[in-house]
């Protein structure tokens, strides 16, 4: 059995039922690391939310998401929060407002280790502490008792990558994470990530729209493009033999070294006609 | 901005409004027709006996010296003498504040109590059943005049049930038991009120709460929606429902006033309007000049509480970035 399963997963949204997923199947196994890759409104974080059940109400999900064997999808409120952090964690997009920014770092990261073990103040903060030094923050006991507004958008986002692994989850969520940060800190968080991934031996459900970030963190690739998934394979597979024109326009657009200066720089269209193409859009 | 200098200049901008709202209150209560000369003589009195008492109670001077005379008696706590009993203005009030004070505290204490967590069920359950009972009553409970729901507790809990007494006020000191008895009712007539007002905004900064971020991370470790605006809702929702509440106080002190009417509580409402038909001036701008001096106390206090609720707001006055 698979650590997750994914079946014909379909979601619409409001009373028009625009479909946002359009029949997802994938399978993800323990310690594996699956990118999910496809530009805005491909329906790649609306399948994120649907695997941590974290849909908003107006959402109308069927098929079926299985972690270790166990539906996910129309699951009682109550049943899902106890995965959340613990069997299951998330990694947003926007470091900047994910934390809340009247509580300190520490309590926040300590939160998630008490809702889920009923641990005694003590022993969390030291953990916390330690947690914080996993994830590569220099000064954790600083970083622990600081608000959110007093650390940079990568100390954001790495003590947010704390409270996602401090319960050692069996899959993390990763929501572009690294996509509001600066290239240098992105490269910086992302080695963290692969780091405690390989640590924790959690498997990792990786968003993103960049080619280039996702062949750093994972071994296979989905691309997703208008709610299908429409091309599978191995970060090598994809970069050497694309077989969707999609595919080989995000392929041309991730690899900078082929392009000569002065000269135009390729684009997905260049590849890929949204009208003529197969599983294109209606 | 350094916190020092935000208090300065806060305190700098509440004695330039108390001594503005003084101007206004001693202009506007001299404005009134008639005066308390006459009053006290009754309508049968001659000219000559009318000018005689005006010039004893000093009324005859010009509008400038009774104004300074006034103020600079308010400066040292003195706010006069009132024409009519002889006795002093504070001493008049002390014992009024004390009702109207009771009556405020319990009142907020207790639209807080019933606005929050409705407002909070209004928000999580806003495309439900609950939600919509719950914003269709506080529309209906803000379309209902003060008078008339305290008439309706009233006719209820007093006239019905006779559970409690319909009006009047005992002291704190006299009988505890009697002082909450007394002061349930009123309370509650207030409290009900404003929270029909609270609840929409609570609603609102609750409702903006749920599409922040932080809310959805909160359920992504394990919060149920419940808890999660539990823990990391209210401190962020109040930052600007204590906005809300800064700008309710003089609805709250009016309303206050109403409900010592409805329910015969000798607070200083009645004081004020008895004074205002004897033409009491000396009382009726004491009081109105208390009244103010408490709103803006309040807002400057809420002013200030914004630095104990947002630690950014605190963080700004320290490292002197922030404005004020």
């Amino acid at each position: 059995m698979s650590l997750l399963e994914v079946r014909d997963l379909r979601v619409s949204f409001g009373r028009r039922r625009v479909q946002a997923v359009r029949g997802v199947d994938f399978d993800l196994d323990d310690g594996q690391r699956l990118g999910l890759i496809g530009e805005s409104g491909s329906g790649k974080t609306v399948t994120a939310l649907a695997v941590m059940g974290l849909l908003p109400e107006n959402a109308t999900v069927t098929g079926s998401v299985r972690l270790r064997g166990s539906e996910i999808v129309g699951a009682p409120e109550v049943a899902l929060a106890q995965l959340r952090g613990a069997a299951v964690s998330m990694v947003f997009q926007e470091p900047m407002t994910a934390l809340d920014p009247t509580m300190r770092v520490g309590r926040q990261v300590a939160e998630v280790l008490r809702l889920h073990q009923g641990e005694e103040s003590g022993p969390a903060r030291e953990r916390v502490v330690s947690m914080l030094a996993e994830v590569g923050l220099a000064d954790p006991v600083r970083i622990a008792d600081a608000y959110p507004h007093q650390l940079s958008g990568g100390q954001r986002q790495r003590a947010i990558l704390a409270m996602a692994l401090i319960n050692s989850p069996d899959l993390v969520v990763c929501d572009e994470p690294t996509t509001a940060l600066d290239v240098t800190v992105q490269a910086l968080v992302l080695q963290k990530l692969n780091e405690v991934l390989t640590d924790s031996g959690a498997a990792c459900l990786f968003i993103s729209h960049d080619l280039a970030v996702v062949s750093q963190v994972c071994d296979k690739v989905l691309v997703m493009l208008d709610g299908q998934v429409v091309e599978t394979g191995t970060v090598a597979e994809l970069f050497t033999n694309p077989q969707h024109p999609y595919t080989r326009g995000l392929v041309a657009t991730a690899r900078f070294d082929q392009t000569r200066p002065g000269q135009r720089l390729p684009t997905v269209e260049d590849f890929y006609a949204p009208d003529t193409s197969v599983g294109g859009r209606p | 901005m350094h916190l020092a200098l935000r208090i300065a200049r806060r305190t700098g901008v509440f004695v330039v409004s108390l001594l503005g709202a003084s101007l206004l209150i001693f202009l506007l209560t001299n404005a009134l027709p008639g005066d308390v000369a006459q009053v006290l003589l009754g309508t049968d009195a001659t000219p000559e006996a009318v000018a005689q008492l005006r010039a004893q109670l000093g009324l005859d001077r010009p509008l400038p010296m009774q104004y300074f005379s006034w103020l600079g008696g308010i400066l040292v706590g003195d706010f006069g003498r009132s024409h009519l009993s002889g006795l002093p203005v504070l001493a008049l009030l002390a014992p009024r504040i004390a009702v109207t004070l009771w009556l405020v505290l319990f009142g907020v204490i207790g639209s807080l109590l019933i606005a929050v967590p409705a407002g909070m069920v209004a928000a999580l359950k806003r495309r439900s059943w609950p939600g919509f009972t719950i914003s269709a009553a506080a529309q209906l409970g803000m379309a209902v005049p003060v008078f008339w729901g305290g008439i309706l507790l009233v006719m209820v809990f007093a006239v019905w049930l006779h559970w409690l007494p319909a009006n009047g006020y005992v002291s704190l000191a006299t009988n505890p038991e009697q002082w909450a008895a007394h002061l349930v009712l009123p309370s509650l007539t207030l409290a009900l009120v404003q929270a029909a007002v609270l609840i929409r905004y609570v609603r609102s900064a609750f409702i903006e709460v749920l599409n922040e971020d932080y809310y959805r991370t909160a359920r992504s470790i394990g919060w149920t929606p419940m808890r999660a605006l539990f823990r990391h809702g209210i401190r962020n929702a109040s930052i600007s429902l204590v906005t809300v509440l800064g700008l309710q106080v003089s609805t709250v002190l009016v309303g206050a006033i109403v409900v010592e009417s409805v329910f015969t509580l000798p607070g200083l409402g009645s004081l004020l309007l008895t004074a205002v038909n004897q033409r009491d001036l000396l009382v009726v701008q004491g009081t109105v000049m208390f009244l103010v001096l408490a709103v803006l106390a309040i807002s400057a206090l809420v002013d200030l509480s914004y630095l104990l609720i947002d630690p950014r707001q605190a963080a700004a006055s320290e490292q002197g970035e922030g404005s004020a």
